[in-house]
């Protein structure tokens, strides 16, 4: 059946082996994303939302559940239709720099997807480049230079210039901004905002800054320990958030005072840190660390709600 | 100087390439008072870091000290040989990296790296040290203190490592903490954690802080006075208040209107164009000119020199007055 979903994620789960043990990286974990839009992934170290994202883009495989790209099955397509769709999925990283080979030219490093899927003549490709490099604010002389040449934020500009080489309609942007500085963070987030208008480019937005997520999101999924606990429309995930972590999250955001008011935030004691991902806390996975556990939160695991207006929590109290 | 505990005095720091020279700090002057807290705020190659490190004799091998003073409790820090500066740092001036992992050693137990510098300084015995590092860990929230000793730095979360680095910092009771990008490296809700720690762990002491941080949003919440560095120089010095409410400076401007927060879903971006210098050459003109939205003939031409625009707050802008009374 044809989906009018871009993507869909159906309780995907993925755990690893290590020494033995299973750590619990994602379960059971729905969404989907349309055309267009963004889907925000926040959450915090070892939350799950990086695999998350690779799973959706089946750079891993899931152990359970199922991701539908327009439609068809990407876990269950043959290698060659495969290779096919993965034109249209794309994945910009955190750190430019470690993404692309040091000895090759930023040039030669986006013609390579076209090399690889044998798209136009030599000089045609080379237009493409050109026409790129200058779609992202890089000068064509770029195309010459190494990484080493290029400064964070042009690196990462080469980034999404890679990453839009097939004219994809999905992109994967794990941490983007992170290692920018903040004058150039958001020259970037400007321009993946123009792209996304320009080519209806559907995007899953990874990040632990949560004022970005914001902006650039019309959705957005909380994650903890590899759950989604809340997903809601942006606006009303920043206005209601009504799972306790989401609270945390957003009380822990340091904002520059208003200047009217000019006090400043008061510095809160948080209690305890994330658990360990190899055994999560039976019940709610956050009960040991929020201020509203009672007995049930220790026992049993709350289901996901509708809230109203498709706010979703996965919290015995929300409401 | 009278109530000033360090004082930074025109500080010029040079750093030899293979065919150049970087000046990476061009006469940055600063002062931290007994008991207060500094946010030194800039972008990455602002010289931040350079600045506060040299001050207690950290830098590169390339790197020169080409002029100034960097005064603790009077003396010349920059004057003092090895061997007084082992002395100073550690005892009276305490550090905490970004990095917990790279700084702590992951061949000793985290105990006996908190003991040795105690012990190193003759702060106290082997005996006292022992007791005094499970009370620190003790308050820097880390549960069962006596068993936690003997762990290695891997066996840490790291909010944990960062804790732990802060035990390492305040064991001999400093004067003054250089705390570089302390919570960078950390998840928000740890962030929280650590700042309201070092903010206690201050007040106990009536200790100084230098807060090196790139965070508008942790400087304004966390310091009382906060200076911007920009290609080595400083562009704007003022109380947090006076900061928040009458930046003078359009770097300062800029970068505070760079930040996205929360609530600001439908706001226009307006990034600063064009990005920051490596200066091979003295500065002769403002550096931040040729991404100004003020800039003037005069800007391209002349070094406007820090000077006082109203009571604390410092300003090296030939444009200043304009743009506090808005008048551009």
């Amino acid at each position: 059946m044809p989906s009018e979903h871009l993507l869909q994620v159906e309780n995907v789960s993925k755990r690893f082996r290590v020494r033995g043990k299973t750590l619990h990286a994602v379960e059971n974990v729905s969404f989907n994303l349309d055309s267009g839009k963004t889907l925000g992934l926040v959450g915090e170290s070892g939350s799950g939302k990086s695999t998350l994202g690779r799973v959706a883009l089946r750079l891993l495989d899931a152990d359970g559940g199922r991701v539908l790209f327009q439609g068809h099955d990407i876990g269950r397509i043959p290698k060659k239709q495969l290779r096919e769709l993965r034109r249209d999925m794309q994945v910009i990283f955190q750190d430019p720099q470690a993404s692309l080979n040091p000895r090759m030219t930023v040039g030669a490093a986006i013609e390579d997807a076209y090399v690889i899927h044998k798209i136009g003549t030599k000089s045609d490709r080379q237009q493409r480049v050109e026409d790129l490099l200058q779609r992202v604010g890089l000068p064509p002389s770029a195309a010459n230079a190494y990484p080493h040449e290029l400064s964070g934020g042009q690196l990462q500009r080469v980034g999404i210039a890679r990453a839009l080489t097939l004219d994809p309609k999905l992109i994967v942007c794990d941490e983007v901004i992170s290692a920018l500085d903040v004058s150039i963070q958001m020259q970037v987030i400007q321009l993946l905002k123009e792209l996304q208008k320009e080519r209806n480019l559907g995007y899953i937005f990874i990040s632990h800054n949560l004022a970005v997520v914001e902006y650039i999101s019309d959705e957005i999924a909380v994650l903890y320990l590899g759950e989604v606990v809340e997903h809601a429309a942006a606006e009303d995930l920043f206005k209601k958030p009504s799972h306790p972590y989401t609270q945390v999250l957003l009380q822990s955001i340091l904002k520059v005072p208003d200047p009217q008011s000019e006090t400043t935030q008061a510095l809160m004691h948080i209690k305890g840190e994330i658990p360990s991902p190899f055994s999560p806390p039976p019940g709610c996975t956050f009960h040991p660390r929020c201020p509203f556990a009672q007995d049930i939160c220790r026992t049993k695991k709350p289901e996901p709600r509708d809230i109203g207006h498709g706010h979703v929590v996965s919290c015995h109290f929300a409401e | 100087m009278a109530g000033h505990l360090f004082e930074v005095d025109n500080l010029n720091i040079e750093f030899r390439r293979s065919d150049d020279k970087v000046y990476a700090v061009n006469g940055v002057s600063f002062s931290i008072g007994e008991g207060g807290t500094l946010g030194i705020v800039g972008e990455s190659g602002s010289g931040k870091s350079v600045t506060m490190m040299s001050c207690i004799g950290l830098i590169r091998s390339n790197g020169t000290v080409k002029a100034g003073t960097a005064k603790f409790e009077g003396h010349d820090l920059l004057k003092m040989n090895r061997k007084q500066l082992e002395h100073i740092r550690g005892l009276e001036i305490g550090v905490i990296f970004q990095d917990p992992m790279t700084s702590l050693n992951p061949l000793m137990r985290i105990g006996d790296q908190i003991m040795e510098g105690m012990i190193e300084h003759h702060y106290a015995t082997p005996r006292d040290a022992f007791d005094r590092t499970i009370n620190l860990l003790g308050e820097m929230g880390i549960p069962e203190p006596k068993t936690r000793f003997r762990n290695y730095p891997h066996e840490f979360s790291g909010g944990m490592r960062q804790r732990i680095m802060i035990a390492m910092a305040l064991a001999c009771e400093p004067k003054l903490l250089i705390a570089d990008e302390p919570t960078t490296a950390l998840d928000v809700t740890v962030q929280m954690q650590i700042l309201a720690l070092l903010k206690e762990q201050q007040e106990k002491k009536n200790m100084s802080i230098a807060m090196i941080t790139h965070d508008f949003g942790v400087a304004t919440n966390f310091c009382d006075k906060i200076v911007v560095l920009y290609a080595g120089q400083v562009m704007e010095v003022a109380e947090t208040k006076e900061f928040i409410r009458r930046p003078a400076h359009p770097y300062t401007i800029g970068l505070k209107n760079s930040i996205i927060e929360v609530g600001q879903r439908d706001r226009a971006l307006k990034p600063i164009p064009g990005m920051a210098p490596t200066l091979t050459s003295p500065p002769t003109s403002c550096s931040f000119a040729d991404r100004c939205p003020l800039v003037t003939d005069r800007c391209r031409n002349e070094l406007p020199v820090l000077r006082q625009v109203d009571g604390n707050h410092m300003v090296a802008c030939h444009r200043a007055e304009e743009v506090l009374n808005h008048a551009v």
